[in-house]
């Protein structure tokens, strides 16, 4: 990704010199969908699962937890990253998003209502992931092409074949925006 | 549903609706509803209405097993086997029992009923089981179980299990526990060594078939075994009660693990409950209970609480289930003219320490030949144990059989489009063939190895055979509530076809309400037994009871508004919400209004399915077989880079037909599934297992690559309406279908480009290059 984002990712990690920490459970503060939340894990959590299991954000899918999927996809400022990759306490001053704070029921996201239209879905296992990730491109470049599309899920397994519609849902919201402003 | 029902003569159309649909006349029960007008003449089916669970689905809220989170719930990890083939000789849980946190352990494994010590089969094995509060306490648990072995010699290839000294799986006396993959068991066969069979089919006289023959092809083909990679891994949450079962699992079939569980527990089939709300793919891995699923119930019941087990991507991998390999030796005969006089079919496979490794029937039952011969054999290896997996058999039958058609036409100078009009007597695929070859410019396609640069193209198809599978064992409920409010029950279960999107649109037109008005409340056993979601069966099996269900529960309600009206129910019809009297149409009430003059809260009709109004060609116990089968025509362009031996497939067309498709876009959607999966069979997917250890060497998703979202293929998909006759909505599935005749196509692509048969699956780069360089360039 960008080199700003690199910047921003490392000075925010704790340093193993500082303090150490464990094995027992430590308590930390993690930003999640704009509240702050207080939870108590061992340092060794993944961010993914402290989303699911402390938090109770179960939107957030682990289907392979060694980073080759990125069914866990969430955001960290406004970079998708893999949660299963990442452990909790090294993000614990950033700002993260799950799938649960992009939109829900009554308000949608225009990723997620394109999903439901173009029938981006199956299993629906990878598909908060995927959303997430559609979502940070969206937001980073709203004019999008076949080969920006599928670069910016190239890391989203879906076993159920969803990728066609996934791309045909990017491209319809592509082209309503460029429409919108035209 | 008995089929004592009376019945009534009623008018069905049949045919291709692009080509002009006849009528026919079929007796139907009588508490079914008249015959469903084609597509064009409905308002919901036949349309792209979104996904019933979609709204969930994309905002997270959809609830997997894995997300089921019970107060008290414990977490169980499993011991498994490091080695291929062992005997225990000792077993020791006393200081796994003792860790901290833990509060139950099972032995997976008993010894034998002789007493002798029991042995372990393959690498991944389950031997025990730990419940333990945390996770982490379960799996240190794990790390003190005492275990010692006698190694014993093994074999975990085709080739190694077949050699007349190679260390047997399962001694002569052992048969009756080998386990099945989901076939129909075949008893009484020879068991010689590792090698089991052979099930053997026969028709005319082979010999002849071959002597009357001009020309004759023969080949051996081999294909990998492939692993399901569900994204949801297998989970189950599994709490035990004094009086009764619950169960949460990712299953495909919530009904057939209720009995599983019934059987296997001793417990009424009233006091077992399992729920599957939203279930991560299954693809033929999750149609049974299973060890996992018996395991999480043992700790349950053991420690009193809650249990949840959900393994890891490398367990899912290593034992989980897969499809299994094959070795087929096809030989095909034809005159002159194209007919076939003669199909021979040799094949042995390995389903692991299961059986069921067959072919399927596609090389004896897709085309018209009098002599056929069919010699089906299962070789047992130390590997775990396959299960049936999208298109079972014949997606590896059809890699040998429509290659062998391809070569065949190719000897005979038959364009291989023309050759099939000659052998394959259904007049479905022909049309298919017509529309598919017409979309993918089929008259363009040059001879084998045309192209002079580095990079080639060209163009293949093939062809899908499955049979109709109907769910005799299918129900469903439709209530009608006084406030108006509409709900479909059925425990059927939605791995991600949709089946409940259907249900909601056969519903709402048999009502004349909104889609969205109808509410879906599936994948619970509480609700009337609904089919497995295995086999292309389930909206065969479960939209024509909900139509009727519905229509029964429209004419209650009629009935109830005559009454308040003092008319007859005949002279009512609802449109859009709203009932009327044809003679009077001022005379209107809304359907709230209506539901609101019931005599009582909510009325409801359960029924199940019917028999198909002409008939099955088989039914046996819970299930039937339609007289259609269903099929499919694939055609695929690809690009061989000879100098990388990369293969890029290009676009794909694929001509299918469900019967009368109810939402088009859903079935898209299963389409291309099938297609990608089939695309990453024919070219990237391979359990590769260390012939040394028999551990699994790529055991997670790195190393084991399937399809990702990169330099797909344009996908064209064409689906016929197909009206048969059949049922109260004519649906079919599609799922098998659009996978079976993937990998063969391209494979077909691939010989038309360089010129060069690929045997062997998967057509890696490496395997092309040694194709197009090695010392046998003939095949590969
Ligand atoms: S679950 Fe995190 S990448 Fe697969
Ligand atoms: S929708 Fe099933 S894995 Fe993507």
């Amino acid at each position: 990704m960008s080199d700003k984002t690199h910047e921003t990712g490392t000075d925010q990690i704790i340093k193993p010199s500082a303090e150490i920490f464990g094995p027992g459970t430590i308590s930390m503060v993690l930003n999640v969908n704009g509240i702050l939340q207080s939870i108590e894990m061992e340092p060794r959590t993944t961010l993914a699962e402290a989303l699911r299991t402390s938090l109770k954000l179960t939107g957030t899918k682990v289907a392979c937890n060694h980073g080759a999927c990125s069914a866990c996809t969430v955001w960290l400022d406004d970079l998708p990253v893999a949660a299963c990759g990442i452990l909790a306490i090294e993000v614990v001053s950033r700002k993260i998003t799950t799938i649960e704070g992009l939109g829900d029921a009554d308000h949608l996201h225009p990723v997620q209502k394109s999903f439901i239209e173009h029938d981006a879905i199956q299993c629906g296992f990878c598909t908060p992931g995927m959303v997430m990730s559609c979502a940070a491109l969206l937001a980073r470049n709203p004019h999008l092409g076949v080969e920006e599309v599928e670069t910016a899920i190239s890391g989203h397994l879906c076993r159920c074949g969803t990728y066609p519609h996934v791309v045909q849902a990017m491209l319809s919201l592509s082209a309503e925006q460029e429409a919108d402003h035209g | 549903m008995d089929n004592n029902t009376p019945k009534r003569d009623e008018l069905l159309s049949v045919g291709m609706a692009h080509l002009g649909l006849k009528k026919v006349t079929r007796e139907i029960p009588d508490d079914e509803p008249p015959a469903l007008p084609p597509n064009a003449g409905l308002n919901f089916i036949g349309r792209s209405s979104p996904r019933w669970d979609a709204v969930d689905k994309v905002t997270g809220a959809a609830c997997y097993t894995v997300d089921v989170q019970l107060p008290g719930m414990l977490f169980a990890a499993v011991m498994r086997s490091p080695l291929p083939h062992a005997r225990i000789r000792s077993l020791d849980l006393v200081a796994a029992r003792n860790f901290p946190g833990v509060r139950a352990a099972v032995t997976l494994i008993e010894a034998l009923s002789d007493g002798s010590a029991p042995a372990v089969l393959y690498v991944g094995q389950p031997i025990a089981a730990i419940a333990a509060e945390t996770l982490d306490a379960a799996e240190a648990a794990i790390q003190l179980i005492g275990i010692e072995f006698d190694p014993l010699p093994f074999a975990v290839d085709l080739d190694s299990a077949m050699k007349p000294d190679a260390s047997v799986v399962y001694q002569k006396n052992e048969v009756a526990h080998i386990p099945f993959i989901g076939f129909p068991f075949v008893g009484e066969l020879p068991l010689e060594g590792n090698v089991r069979g052979p099930n053997k089919m026969v028709q005319g006289n082979i010999n002849d078939g071959f002597s009357s023959a001009d020309f004759i092809v023969e080949e051996t083909f081999s294909t990998q075994v492939q692993t399901h990679c569900c994204m949801e891994p297998h989970a189950i949450v599994a709490d035990w009660h004094e009086d009764r079962l619950d169960v949460w699992m990712s299953t495909q079939f919530t009904a057939g693990v209720r009995a599983q569980l019934a059987a296997t527990f001793r417990l009424p089939l009233s006091r077992v409950r399992v729920r599957a709300q939203a279930i991560g793919g299954g693809f033929g891995s999750k149609s049974q209970l299973g060890q996992y699923g018996k395991t999480a119930v043992m700790l349950s019941r053991m420690a009193k609480a809650p249990v949840r087990l959900v393994y890891r991507r490398d367990e899912e991998q290593m034992d989980s289930g897969n499809r299994p390999s094959s070795r087929q030796h096809l030989r095909i005969g034809a005159s002159r003219d194209g007919k076939l006089t003669a199909i021979s079919l040799h094949a042995w496979g390995s389903a692991g320490v299961a059986q069921g490794a067959g072919v399927g029937n596609i090389a004896m039952a897709l085309y018209v030949c009098p002599n056929l011969e069919s010699l089906q054999y299962d070789v047992f290896t130390n590997t775990s144990p396959s299960t049936a997996m999208r298109g079972p058999g014949n997606t590896q039958g059809a890699f040998a059989l429509e290659q062998s058609i391809d070569a065949l036409a190719e000897k005979l100078s038959f364009d291989p489009v023309a050759l099939r009009d000659v052998i394959d007597l259904s007049p479905v695929r022909r049309e298919e063939r017509r529309l598919g070859a017409l979309k993918m410019g089929w008259a363009q396609r040059k001879s084998p190895g045309f192209d002079s640069g580095p990079v080639k193209r060209g163009l293949g198809m093939a062809q899908s055979l499955w049979p109709t599978n109907i769910q005799l064992n299918a129900a469903c409920e439709v209530r009608l509530w006084r406030d108006g409010k509409v709900e479909v029950l059925s425990s059927v279960q939605d791995i991600g076809t949709g089946v409940g999107t259907l249900l909601k649109q056969v519903v709402a037109e048999e009502l004349g309400l909104r889609p969205e008005a109808i509410e879906i409340r599936i994948g619970d056993t509480e609700f009337p037994s609904g089919p497995p979601s295995y086999g292309s069966r389930t909206s065969a099996s479960i939209t024509p009871p909900a139509r009727s269900a519905a229509w029964q529960i429209k004419n209650a309600l009629l009935q109830s508004v005559a009454s308040h009206w003092r008319l007859d129910p005949q002279q009512l019809t609802i449109q859009d919400s709203w009932i009327q009297s044809a003679d009077n149409p001022s005379q209107r009430m809304s359907w709230q209004e209506a539901a609101s003059t019931l005599r009582t809260d909510r009325i409801s009709v359960v029924t199940g399915r019917s028999d198909d109004y002409a008939g099955f060609r088989s039914s046996h116990g819970d299930a039937a077989i339609a007289l259609n089968d269903l099929g499919g025509v694939q055609f695929v362009s690809v690009a061989v880079d000879t100098q990388t031996g990369v293969i890029h497939v290009e676009r794909v067309v694929a001509v299918h037909d469900c019967g009368r498709p109810i939402n088009p876009l859903q079935i898209e959607s299963q389409i291309h599934g099938g297609i990608l999966m089939g695309i990453s069979y024919a070219l990237l997917e391979e359990r590769i297992i260390d012939p040394h250890t028999g551990w699994m060497l790529n055991p997670n998703f790195i190393d084991y690559k399937f399809a990702g979202p990169s330099g797909l293929p344009q996908i064209d998909v064409m689906v016929l309406e197909n009206y048969q006759g059949f049922s109260a909505t004519d649906a079919y599935g599609v799922a098998e279908p659009a996978n079976i005749a993937t990998a063969a196509a391209i494979a077909n692509a691939v010989y038309n480009a360089i010129g060069i048969r690929i045997n062997t699956l998967p057509m890696t780069p490496a395997r092309i290059l040694q194709a197009l360089h090695g010392a046998d360039r003939r095949t590969c």
